[in-house]
């Protein structure tokens, strides 16, 4: 491409050139302004291959290429994906929620066990799957939930410490409103739980 | 609308011996008839007939459009138009909003105002978008025109809650006030209780883009005693509760932009806000449900049976709670979602809204190059087919297929909006490997009635070949990493006649495209063009071959390089240089 490379060493040349025209009144493109006018050597771009089927050899990205000559990521290139600033800010504090929300994982203790569990309450879809998994665990014996009794009649209950502080009967509310406020569980003796529960 | 065909009147008026045309109307009746005509495009066509013509619709206009703020200068508007109550004004380039514009670049309302208090003191309406304004700005608006009744400010800049709260004090008989921005320095949320406590003429009120905490009774009794209110969309700070509160004492809204929508609720709250939203059957427009909790959608279900419009891209909803929400929402026309919803969301759309005209699929996680989740194909794919009618999609996916396209456009050929960003640049068809240009192929070529594309993916000069070919009614184009010489660009520019905005980044279109398209310009309204292959000399033979053209050059990047012209912006202009610009941008 020696041809471009000397074109383009005319162009510097002209740039700094004193002149007392006005810019762009004798400049040697205007004798013939389509082959004297050539793309910079600056960037540079290899042809177009035949085959365009990997991306990572296309030519069309800016200078903001990475080392082995693919493409940007996203997060390198200004302004792409095109959403507007309003819209990102908005994004942004979602995401960090997200990543606090995946895995949510809460201790689990059982009266007189002497260490704690920790169990991700995500994997479960309801009060069902959670109980059946802690009795597993514990190999303790849970029950049934009721509105009225809550685990009267099973040698255990368990409760949770919710996003107030507060100690309650796991069971009494939904479950998406349960695995959002719970902090932790406790898996208490029936003996002990006799206050929670009762109408 | 079609435009009125003007021609063929022209000829049918009588001539005097002089070869003096004589018009067949008195002028006040020719200007009543006029004064009835709102399409701007339609009022262009008229005022070229004849001089009396030209007259009879520059005194009946009232209303003024300005697409792009430096084509004209606020005199020459003032001297064509004496009587305007109403404008619109578009400022900095579309490409602003994602960054690519710097800084004090320009489109400065200020010149506009001062003009206007002389020349309009009756002025009503402001609507801008892209434009800078400072507070001063907006206080001397608050106290020039003493009719004011309408502020539109959509991707604003420059001003702060301060100038919120002067056109709250001042302006007596505000009827809209729509604030929808990034850019704004939020002080205070205390400009809300500036409404003085008998202003009671608000019919439209939208701030939900705004951080700042407003005073919760002022809101309440502003809302109490606005008896007209038709729209409200309150910002993310306003709880379910307080939702609660303004829907009771508001009348009955047209359109409501709720605040969060995830505060835990008591079950006599929860019972409340059911009965208030049992009662709510003409609502048009739903927005807002920021972190919606999917436990308390059920409660908008009855006030979805009309709903025309509903913007969930504020809440990160699942594909399930999309699903059941849609079902009372028959009679969507347009909806905005997350790509949280995923395909199976979509297919919900496909099955639930046959009258569906508008989709637009947001990307929750944009900048996370490692998750991969969202939409794809086949989600575009299954609303096509539930529903006809689509005519405007913007689609943001991580995935297309050319077949896919194919299939979507021969079950919608309507489309007159097509916005496709798949988010990887230069990523190929993903089954077959290949270049996506059959894709935008067949979108020119079925949809006939095209007037916005945006293309994406992998796209050699034959995308640009099919758009110059087939798209004879498109209007604006945007291009990003695409194309693979001058000949892309140059088909464009040869073959869509009414091209009025291209915008090109990161495309190895150069000079010789650039200077090919030196009769299109003054028939755009503009060109933009970053990262591509142009010099500065090419610029500047554009600038002297073109004089009413303003060629800019934005330096914002590597002072050292004088040759290369990294952003240019190209526009058509009566107003001849701009004289506000700041030293990074060069005139040529």
């Amino acid at each position: 491409m020696a041809r471009s490379e000397t074109y383009e060493n005319d162009l510097h040349l002209e740039a700094t050139e004193l002149r007392l025209g006005l810019p762009g009144s004798s400049e040697p493109e205007k004798k013939s302004t389509t082959t004297n006018i050539i793309a910079s050597n600056k960037r540079a771009l290899p042809e177009m291959p035949e085959d365009s089927g990997s991306s990572t050899n296309n030519s069309n990205v800016s200078d903001a290429r990475n080392e082995d000559g693919s493409p940007p990521s996203k997060a390198q290139i200004v302004g792409w994906p095109p959403i507007r600033s309003y819209r990102k800010n908005n994004l942004q504090p979602k995401k960090s929620e997200q990543a606090d929300a995946s895995g949510m994982y809460v201790k689990v203790s059982l009266d007189g066990a002497p260490y704690l569990r920790k169990i991700d309450l995500k994997v479960y879809q309801s009060y069902e799957e959670l109980l059946q998994a802690l009795q597993n665990m514990f190999k303790v014996c849970i029950g049934k939930y009721s509105e009225r009794d809550g685990y009267n009649g099973s040698d255990y209950a368990p409760t949770y410490e919710d996003k107030e502080g507060d100690w309650m009967l796991v069971g009494d509310v939904p479950w998406e409103m349960f695995i959002s406020s719970c902090k932790r569980l406790r898996i208490m003796k029936s003996s002990e739980a006799k206050g929670l529960g009762c109408a | 609308m079609g435009s009125i065909s003007i021609s063929k009147k022209c000829k049918d008026l009588s001539y005097s011996e002089s070869g003096q045309r004589i018009s067949s109307f008195p002028d006040e009746v020719l200007e009543n008839v006029l004064g009835l005509m709102e399409s701007h495009k339609d009022r262009s066509s008229v005022s070229l007939v004849c001089k009396d013509w030209y007259n009879a619709e520059r005194w009946s206009r009232t209303h003024v459009y300005i697409g792009n703020c430096y084509a004209v200068s606020p005199d020459i508007v003032a001297r064509r138009f004496p009587n305007i109550r109403s404008v619109i004004l578009k400022g900095k380039p579309r490409f602003s909003d994602f960054n690519l514009v710097p800084e004090n670049w320009g489109a400065d309302i200020h010149p506009w105002l001062v003009c206007f208090a002389k020349a309009y003191p009756f002025l009503e309406e402001l609507r801008l978008k892209r434009m800078s304004l400072s507070d001063e700005s907006l206080e001397f608006l608050a106290m020039s025109f003493p009719n004011f009744k309408r502020l539109s400010l959509l991707s604003c800049d420059g001003f702060s809650t301060d100038g919120l709260a002067a056109v709250a004090t001042l302006c007596k008989d505000l009827v809209e006030l729509d604030i929808q921005e990034n850019g704004i320095e939020e002080r205070s949320g205390s400009w809300l209780s500036c409404f003085p406590a008998n202003f009671t003429s608000l019919e439209i009120l939208n701030f939900s883009n705004l951080h700042s905490e407003v005073s919760f009774s002022a809101l309440d009794r502003l809302v109490a005693r606005c008896k007209s209110l038709k729209v409200l969309k309150v910002n993310k700070n306003v709880t379910l509760e307080q939702l609660h509160r303004l829907l009771v004492h508001a009348p009955p809204l047209v359109q409501l932009g709720t605040g969060g929508f995830s505060q835990e609720l008591q079950p006599s709250q929860y019972a409340g806000l059911e009965s208030v939203f049992n009662n709510y059957r003409g609502l048009h427009n739903l927005s807002g449900l920021w972190d919606a909790n999917p436990l308390y959608l059920p409660l908008l279900y009855p006030a979805c049976t009309g709903l025309a419009f509903l913007n969930l891209s504020d809440a990160t909803l699942q594909c399930n709670e999309l699903a059941q929400l849609l079902g009372h929402c028959r009679n969507l026309r347009r909806l905005w979602v997350l790509d949280t919803v995923g395909d199976k969301g979509l297919e919900a759309v496909g099955s639930c809204c046959p009258l569906l005209e508008e989709l637009r699929v947001f990307p929750a996680s944009p900048f996370d190059a490692d998750i991969v989740h969202g939409v794809t194909e086949s989600g575009f794919v299954a609303v096509s087919y539930g529903c006809p009618r689509l005519h405007y999609v913007l689609y943001f996916c991580c995935q297309m297929t050319n077949a896919a396209v194919a299939t979507i456009v021969e079950n919608c050929p309507d489309f007159t909006h097509f916005r496709l960003c798949i988010m990887n640049p230069c990523q190929p068809d993903h089954l077959t490997n290949e270049p996506m240009d059959e894709a935008f192929g067949a979108v020119v070529k079925t949809c006939t009635k095209l007037r916005r594309l945006a293309v994406s993916g992998l796209l050699t000069d034959l995308t640009f070949e099919y758009i110059g070919k087939y798209a004879k009614n498109l209007e604006t184009l945007s291009v990003a990493f695409a194309g693979s010489s001058d000949y892309g660009m140059q088909c464009v520019l040869g073959g869509c006649p009414k091209l009025r905005r291209l915008e090109i980044r990161d495309c190895p279109f150069g000079n010789v495209a650039l200077l090919s398209g030196l009769d299109r310009y003054e028939s755009m309204r503009s060109l933009w063009m970053s990262a591509c292959n142009l010099t500065m000399s090419a610029c500047r033979v554009l600038a002297s071959k073109m004089p009413r053209l303003n060629v800019e050059v934005i330096k914002d990047e590597d002072p050292e390089d004088k040759c290369h012209a990294n952003k240019v912006y190209v526009y058509r202009t009566v107003a001849g240089p701009r004289k506000d610009a700041p030293p990074f941008v060069l005139m040529l």
